[in-house]
């Protein structure tokens, strides 16, 4: 992890109230694996005082892109971020999901809102190493559907305006024949009822899964021990999301 | 940009109690864990000392989630002393804080007097610490804590029993969430503490009003950052003027000015806090303002900026309104 003044390459809108962000940083472009994030102090001064967590979404030379909703005070002054301006970043952080492992051939990418986030920089990694990939992803409508650099995806959205009338999960469910028989692993990121129903589902159906998790958290690296997650079947009650996570084996705790 | 300047000028560091701090800039207990989680990002030597996460004699868990929200100018937390318990921080953590160049201070927090008395006792016997900052001041506790730090003849008895057990640096940490602060920093005083920690958080809330839920899983929790710093200031100016030991000012501190209010009020040092989750080299960089301060105000020992403050003298216009 490094913190550094990084140079805004641009803002740009990818759906309703969704934007991507891309910063220049040679370090953070060429060590973050998929799943780790990155916080960003969006202003100077005190409003807003803390750092603002985001899953880095895809690197691409010495560019690093995050994606984000604008729902209050850190994304609004983001969102107005010109080409050139500077921002404080430190990362990359967190645990990265286990893409490298060779206990699975198919990678199974699930994403609900702006869970996406990770899913493009996995998607790359995946591809990379010759796995077979199978996208699922949903949205609340086609006008915040984000499908960029992803491969094999299969979409719903909870008003019926694209693909499937529902969720993600009701996808994962009703597709399970592409990658059930192919050694997957699930990778899920989105709400926390989404995760929810992503595990119940891999642990019905015993298929081995990571979630990315998403939560309030101050320094991101340990310090202010303010993001506990809640462990299952372990000696101490919590870890920590920023520095333990934010990517887990859904077995390990409850979300 | 402060290149040029002779740092051996200046005196930048102090004596309290017997121990040497390179400078008046400490990072506050909490807000820094046991001082490696830091390393890959700044040089933590610089710092004028480094305070631990609170330390219990067994490991705590913490409080469930959420333990932290922000508020304007702030941000509420209940951590609750999550923390890995003094028997694993001789082991895991101590060996590294020894190879540091800067004071070590042990924060200690408990849920009786004994609990103070032993973990403060299994410190003693390592080398490697400087000094003890007592923790009877935390809001996120069910027992200790606050019902400690708002009972003076509590405070009082707590400081006596540790006094008996050492001779390092002692210092009280005392909790803003009382009427006068003043008659907790001289119970703290009489009983032989020497030096007072001032203050610590706020107690607080936040609602959210679509859910009508509290912000934080313990309804209150302990509000700190820039907001909290007029209290803090004041606080440290009552304690100050109260006692004779030195008074270490916390509360809010974001940069090198407000650390100078701080001294200029009564603090012989200070402790950033929040301002570390934004910026973890904040401290050394307050250190190094403070220092230019002093330069630029032809001042030869940042010493001579405590208690300089001239509050009897006809007020000035305030030049930095606009």
């Amino acid at each position: 992890m490094i913190q550094s003044l990084c140079t805004v390459h641009n803002v740009e809108q990818v759906a309703e109230n969704i934007f991507v962000l891309t910063f220049i940083s040679p370090h953070i472009a060429s060590v973050t694996k998929a799943g780790q994030f990155v916080n960003i102090r969006v202003a100077e001064g005190v409003e807003p005082l803390l750092r603002r967590p985001f899953s880095v979404c895809r690197t691409e030379g010495e560019c690093v892109e995050i994606i984000f909703n604008v729902v209050g005070k850190g994304s609004s002054v983001l969102r107005k971020k010109q080409s050139g301006d500077l921002i404080d970043v430190l990362g990359p952080l967190g645990v990265p999901f286990s893409l490298f492992e060779d206990d699975f051939d198919t990678g199974v990418l699930v994403g609900g809102g702006l869970g996406v986030a990770p899913l493009p920089i996995s998607t790359a990694t995946l591809v990379a190493r010759q796995k077979s990939v199978s996208t699922f992803i949903g949205s609340r409508s086609k006008r915040q559907l984000v499908k960029n650099h992803l491969v094999n995806v299969h979409v719903a959205t909870d008003d019926g305006t694209e693909g499937l009338h529902g969720t993600a999960v009701d996808l994962l469910k009703k597709h399970s024949d592409e990658y059930r028989y192919r050694r997957p692993k699930i990778f899920a990121c989105g709400p926390t009822k989404m995760l929810h129903a992503v595990a119940a589902f891999a642990i019905a159906n015993s298929i081995p899964c990571e979630v990315s998790l998403e939560g309030p958290m101050a320094c991101g690296f340990g310090i202010c021990q303010g993001c506990p997650v809640e462990l299952v079947g372990a000696e101490r009650k919590y870890a920590l999301m920023c520095k333990e996570g934010p990517t887990f084996d859904v077995r390990r705790i409850r979300i | 940009m402060y290149e040029g300047y002779e740092s051996d000028m200046i005196t930048t560091s102090v004596t309290l109690a017997g121990v040497q701090f390179k400078n008046r800039v400490l990072v506050a207990s909490g807000t820094y864990g046991y001082g490696d989680d830091t390393i890959e990002l700044v040089d933590v030597s610089k710092l004028g000392g480094i305070i631990t996460k609170s330390l219990s004699m067994k490991p705590r868990d913490g409080n469930p989630p959420p333990r932290i929200v922000e508020t304007a100018g702030g941000m509420l937390n209940s951590i609750g002393l999550a923390n890995i318990g003094v028997h694993r921080f001789l082991t895991e953590k101590l060996p590294f804080l020894r190879t540091l160049d800067t004071a070590i201070i042990a924060n200690i927090a408990a849920s009786s007097i004994d609990e103070y008395c032993n973990v403060l006792d299994a410190l003693e016997a390592e080398k490697g610490i400087n000094g003890y900052e007592i923790n009877v001041s935390c809001p996120n506790v069910k027992e200790g804590g606050l019902s400690f730090g708002t009972n003076p003849t509590m405070v009082e008895e707590i400081t006596r029993r540790l006094r008996s057990r050492t001779k390092k640096l002692l210092s009280i940490k005392l909790t803003p969430n009382v009427t006068h602060i003043s008659e907790f920093a001289r119970a703290a005083e009489s009983a032989g503490a020497d030096a007072l920690s001032v203050i610590n958080t706020l107690i607080g809330m936040g609602v959210n009003i679509h859910t009508r839920k509290p912000m934080l899983s313990t309804v209150t929790g302990g509000l700190s950052g820039p907001a909290i710093k007029p209290v803090a200031l004041a606080k440290v100016y009552e304690a100050s003027k109260a006692v004779k030991i030195p008074v270490i000012g916390i509360g809010g501190i974001m940069n090198a000015n407000d650390a100078i209010e701080f001294l200029m009020v009564g603090a012989s040092a200070v402790q950033v806090g929040t301002a570390n989750y934004i910026d973890p080299g904040a401290g050394i960089k307050i250190a190094e303002g403070i220092r230019v301060f002093c330069e630029a105000h032809n001042l030869s020992d940042v010493g001579d900026l405590v208690g300089s403050l001239d509050a009897k003298t006809e007020f000035s216009a305030i030049s930095s309104w606009l």
